[in-house]
């Protein structure tokens, strides 16, 4: 196991590297203010990874110490796995009319925000939420006020928002927005190793390169 | 909206069945689009898995120990755990049972973890 058949990639991980890729996408997607990049190759890698575990663990010996030890992986795995896509799920339903909205207006060859299914799900989740706002307040209203702008109601994350950061890859020259209108922007140069906290808008690219690690 | 908002963390805390007291106070609109939020989130979750799909209502705690002593509150019945025996969850009864089964039980209060 451990082999990445995600179809455009060709990197070959081992399991241990499979489940840090699992782990960084999991802190990343935790501590950003907005939906980041789907990571469908790490997530198809992992179920794999999961399954071809579990059927080992069926062929085992009862009663052997390396059950107890596997299963104590595969459950910490699964709660890494459940708790990534949550947080996901849960950025889905809080931006809905944004999330959506950015995936239609992607360009060709941009990443995706969203999975195929994590897209159904947002439709699915905006068609309904639709409905219930309709039928419980709006049809009561004047006709003209019935289309409901969600982009303008439903509130768009906080880009702003101070992020804790380690430094994967060395960065030269970052440029940070002032705080007040006396200061000038100013760069950065962020070294390997280091920590910092910053505001998220300034290091997005960063983050969704892999250059920093969100902690 | 806010209503709505709690009604879906209903189906994070309760599972797809809401008890009727609950019910109770939803309205009619509240009901359906509880229903076709949890019809959503099944389509989702089933797609994500493999064969049988991942229940992200489970695993919500990061696993301290593989195994967890659990009391029950009230009767069940005959509950099954994965190497083929079976345990009779009689009310007041304590059991150590593998973690991964239980969750659900607990979250439907049938089970209480003791710590």
């Amino acid at each position: 196991g451990g082999d990445s058949d995600g179809g455009s990639e060709e990197l070959v991980l081992t399991p241990a590297q499979l489940i840090r890729s699992l782990e960084q996408a999991w802190l990343n997607e935790k501590f950003a203010p907005e939906l980041l990049e789907s990571k469908p190759e790490i997530i198809e890698c992992v179920v794999e990874q999961l399954d071809h575990m579990e059927a080992n663990l069926k062929r085992a010996k009862r009663g052997d110490l390396k059950v107890s030890i596997h299963r104590m992986e595969i459950e910490r795995i699964r709660y890494v796995l459940s708790s990534y896509l949550r947080c996901r799920l849960v950025k889905i339903e809080k931006f809905f009319p944004h999330v959506l909205e950015k995936e239609k207006s992607r360009a060709e060859g941009e990443p995706s925000i969203l999975s195929p299914e994590e897209f159904a799900f947002a439709k699915e989740y905006m068609a309904n939420t639709e409905i219930y706002l309709k039928n419980v307040a709006l049809k009561h209203m004047p006709p003209n006020l019935q289309k409901v702008a969600l982009l303008k109601s439903v509130p768009r994350p906080n880009l702003d928002s101070f992020v804790f950061l380690r430094v994967l890859e060395r960065q030269e020259n970052i440029l940070v927005e002032p705080e007040t209108d006396e200061q000038r922007e100013y760069a950065i140069d962020l070294e390997e190793g280091s920590q910092h906290l910053i505001r998220y808008k300034t290091v997005a690219p960063l983050v969704a390169s892999g250059a920093v690690q969100l902690i | 909206y806010d209503r709505l908002l709690r009604i879906r963390a209903l189906r994070w805390e309760y599972g797809s069945v809401l008890p009727n007291t609950i019910q109770f106070h939803m309205s009619a609109e509240e009901v359906e689009w509880f229903s076709r939020y949890k019809k959503s989130l099944a389509t989702y979750m089933r797609s994500v898995g493999g064969e049988e799909g991942l229940d992200l209502t489970q695993d919500i705690k990061p696993p301290k120990s593989l195994y967890i002593e659990v009391r029950c509150l009230r009767d069940y019945g005959e509950f099954e755990i994965d190497d083929g025996t079976t345990v009779l969850l009689k009310k007041n009864s304590q059991h150590f049972l593998p973690r991964w089964k239980c969750e659900q039980l607990i979250r439907q209060g049938v089970l209480e973890h003791i710590l």
